[in-house]
């Protein structure tokens, strides 16, 4: 058996630098990474990166923050399993891996002129702040920006801060729900979709964009087309097992669509017909 | 020389002469009917007449079981080499099953972003076909999906019409092996002759072993996704992996590593993988999309039969019966379509 060196293989890594490592949550870090010469990634909002450190793994990660941030990027990680765990052992300066970015993102040139309504459950705020991001840095591009999140208790959530600077802001309307609530807690109490009703929207022009976990999908859609906002109009980003992101190895594949490749952001009339897609 | 003809006691010394030059993989007996290609270095063992198709299909040397992908040093950061491993080598007995198990193979692995690895390895293999002249066991559904006939694929191809072989020399490659081998001469009108008539026999003998036509296969599954059929294999299969590992057109893998005893160096590799097992497609939070053993047979058979179909144009099902054969659970793919038909046709 002969064995040569390879220019172009899809499974080379660029070697990223870990340039500052910060707790969110008991179980997630936030990680901004920078390519050599700080090259930017040139990633769309909603794609991923296969994330890798030899010796234990990879694994896909979606890109947390804005294209408009240039020279680094940022992904936010929650600690599972092996290759999480071994991510969340890094410090600034440390050397990692970085494949991609994957598949398709958000369609931000169809998303302007348009209102939006940000539907983010859980961890699914990581991938949508990629493109919430990049619609406050483009504000003028984009009519009324609506921000919906859950999540379980309060600790849990994620961007503090941000999400603070969100519900300042004028041009950017902003809601919050906890599943279960502390007595610090000033806000709502109950699963996101009980605030989808309150929200006044015109449905021909509202893009709805929503994330979360897989159980979320059913409920929260369900609450849109009442809304009547068109399927062609609600964009998901759905998870997958993913080993190659390049359509190859066939654990994301969701009937005829390779999550890797045609995801994971699809819209809903795309994959409402699709059995086990949600 | 196009075509070409070699005396069936000369099959032995064109394979031994072909071992000098290159390596040789061949199918050889391996006791109970079973198959299996290995290298020959001489045409002793080789089965050049009916054989049921072999354990493993010749994908196993296009996509090996496990292949290194890249090559680490972890001494200063995280340094590697991206890395393909082949060999020049020809597989001679290639049946037109696995010649279009290759060729669907070919499609995917060619496709966007294609893989290269796959590519160069299989740049390097000469492929010398073999043909059917009988079934090979009761099992095969060839005919159904087109491929009991040579559809291209190969760089010869041999066809038994009776004291020797026709050879059909479709490229540069067969033609350097013709030149290199001196065990061929020029076939003749009576050897074309003899050719048909072993084509007009084959017609008799391989048609419709299941009631359905090729072009209404995808239609057939379209409408069966919600088949009885389905609860039926989720109360038999077993998750094995058998029906996967063996079939010509499974190409699904996952990436592992393999770091030294030092764990400073190590290798990234890729390894079949099968969508029957459990944690496949399962997703961070525990959640799985196809949590039932029926609904990942059915994956299984849509693959076959229909996604890969709408993609390629072509089923991805060669009609090589091995899924059939290697079994746990006795499901049998002719039953399992003969049971779409009659509840969905
Ligand atoms: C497109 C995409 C974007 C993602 N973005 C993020 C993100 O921004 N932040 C984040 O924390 N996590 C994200 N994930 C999930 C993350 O990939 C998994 O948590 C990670 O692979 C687990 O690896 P592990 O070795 O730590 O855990 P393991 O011990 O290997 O497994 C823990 C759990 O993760 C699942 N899992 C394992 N490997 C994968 C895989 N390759 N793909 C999907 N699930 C897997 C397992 O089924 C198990 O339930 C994303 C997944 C996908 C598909
Ligand atoms: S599905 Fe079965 S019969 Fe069809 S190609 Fe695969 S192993 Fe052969
Ligand atoms: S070989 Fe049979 S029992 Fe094993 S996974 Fe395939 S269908 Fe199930
Ligand atoms: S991750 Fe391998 S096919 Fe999508």
């Amino acid at each position: 058996m002969k064995k040569v060196i390879l220019k172009d293989s899809k499974y080379e890594i660029k070697k990223g630098r870990v340039v500052s490592v910060r707790q969110m949550t008991d179980m997630e870090k936030l990680f901004e990474i920078a390519l050599p010469g700080n090259r930017s990634l040139d990633h769309e909002p909603g794609q991923f990166v296969e994330m890798s450190l030899f010796g234990v793994g990879e694994a896909p990660i979606s890109v947390s923050s804005s294209p408009t941030k240039r020279g680094s990027f940022e992904m936010c990680v929650r600690k599972v399993g092996k290759f999480t765990n071994a991510l969340h052992n890094l410090k600034a300066g440390d050397e990692i891996g970085v494949r991609g970015p994957f598949g398709k993102g958000f369609p931000v040139k169809l998303l302007e002129g348009n209102d939006l309504l940000f539907v983010a459950g859980g961890l699914g705020i990581v991938p949508l702040r990629s493109l919430i991001n990049f619609v406050i840095d483009n504000r003028r591009d984009f009519g009324k920006v609506n921000i919906l999140l859950g999540c379980k208790t309060p600790d849990d959530m994620l961007f503090g801060d941000e999400v603070e600077n969100w519900q300042k802001r004028i041009d950017v309307s902003f809601n919050c729900t906890v599943d279960r609530s502390d007595p610090d807690w000033k806000g709502n109490v109950g699963l996101i979709t009980s605030l989808i009703p309150g929200v006044t929207l015109a449905p021909n022009r509202t893009f709805a964009v929503v994330v979360g976990p897989p159980i979320m999908y059913k409920f929260v859609i369900g609450e849109l087309l009442t809304k009547k906002i068109p399927s062609r109009q609600i964009l998901v980003s759905l998870e997958r097992h993913m080993k190659c992101g390049l359509g190859k190895c066939g654990h994301c594949q969701i009937q005829n669509y390779y999550c890797c490749q045609d995801g994971p952001v699809f819209s809903y009339d795309k994959i409402k017909n699709i059995k086990e897609a949600i | 020389m196009q075509y070409a003809i070699i005396n069936k006691d000369k099959v032995d010394d064109f394979i031994t002469r072909l071992a000098v030059q290159e390596k040789v993989y061949a199918p050889v007996a391996r006791g109970y009917d079973n198959y299996s290609f290995e290298e020959v270095t001489s045409g002793k063992n080789v089965v050049s007449g009916r054989y049921i198709p072999t354990i493993l299909p010749p994908k196993k040397y296009f996509m090996p079981q496990r292949e290194t992908l890249l090559e680490y040093n972890l001494t200063e950061g995280q340094n590697m080499n991206a890395v393909v491993e082949y060999e020049k080598m020809a597989i001679f007995g290639v049946h037109t099953c696995d010649l279009a198990g290759i060729q669907a193979m070919n499609m995917v692995f060619s496709e966007k972003p294609a893989d290269i690895n796959y590519l160069i390895r299989k740049n390097k293999i000469t492929i010398i076909g073999l043909e059917c002249i009988e079934y090979c066991d009761q099992n095969a559904s060839c005919t159904l999906v087109h491929n009991h006939l040579p559809n291209g694929g190969y760089d010869m191809f041999f066809t038994d019409i009776g004291d020797s072989f026709f050879v059909h020399v479709a490229t540069q490659a067969g033609e350097e092996i013709i030149e290199k081998t001196k065990v061929f001469y020029d076939a003749d009108a009576p050897h074309m002759r003899l050719l048909e008539q072993v084509r007009e026999r084959k017609k008799k003998i391989f048609h419709d072993e299941v009631p359905i036509e090729y072009h209404e296969l995808p239609e057939l599954f379209q409408k069966s996704f919600d088949s009885k059929v389905w609860d039926n294999l989720d109360s038999r299969c077993i998750a094995c992996g058998n029906c996967t590992a063996v079939c010509p057109t499974c190409y699904c893998f996952d990436v592992k590593e393999e770091p030294d005893l030092s764990l400073v160096q190590g290798k990234r590799y890729r390894i079949w993988d099968s969508c029957q097992s459990e944690p496949f497609a399962k997703v961070s939070g525990g959640e799985s999309f196809r949590k039932m053993q029926g609904a990942r047979q059915r994956h299984r058979y849509f693959r076959k039969f229909k996604y890969q179909f709408d993609k390629y144009s072509r089923p991805h099902c060669t009609g090589c019966g091995r899924c059939t054969r290697a079994c746990m659970a006795k499901i049998n793919l002719k039953e399992t379509l003969n049971a779409l038909i009659a509840e969905h046709a």
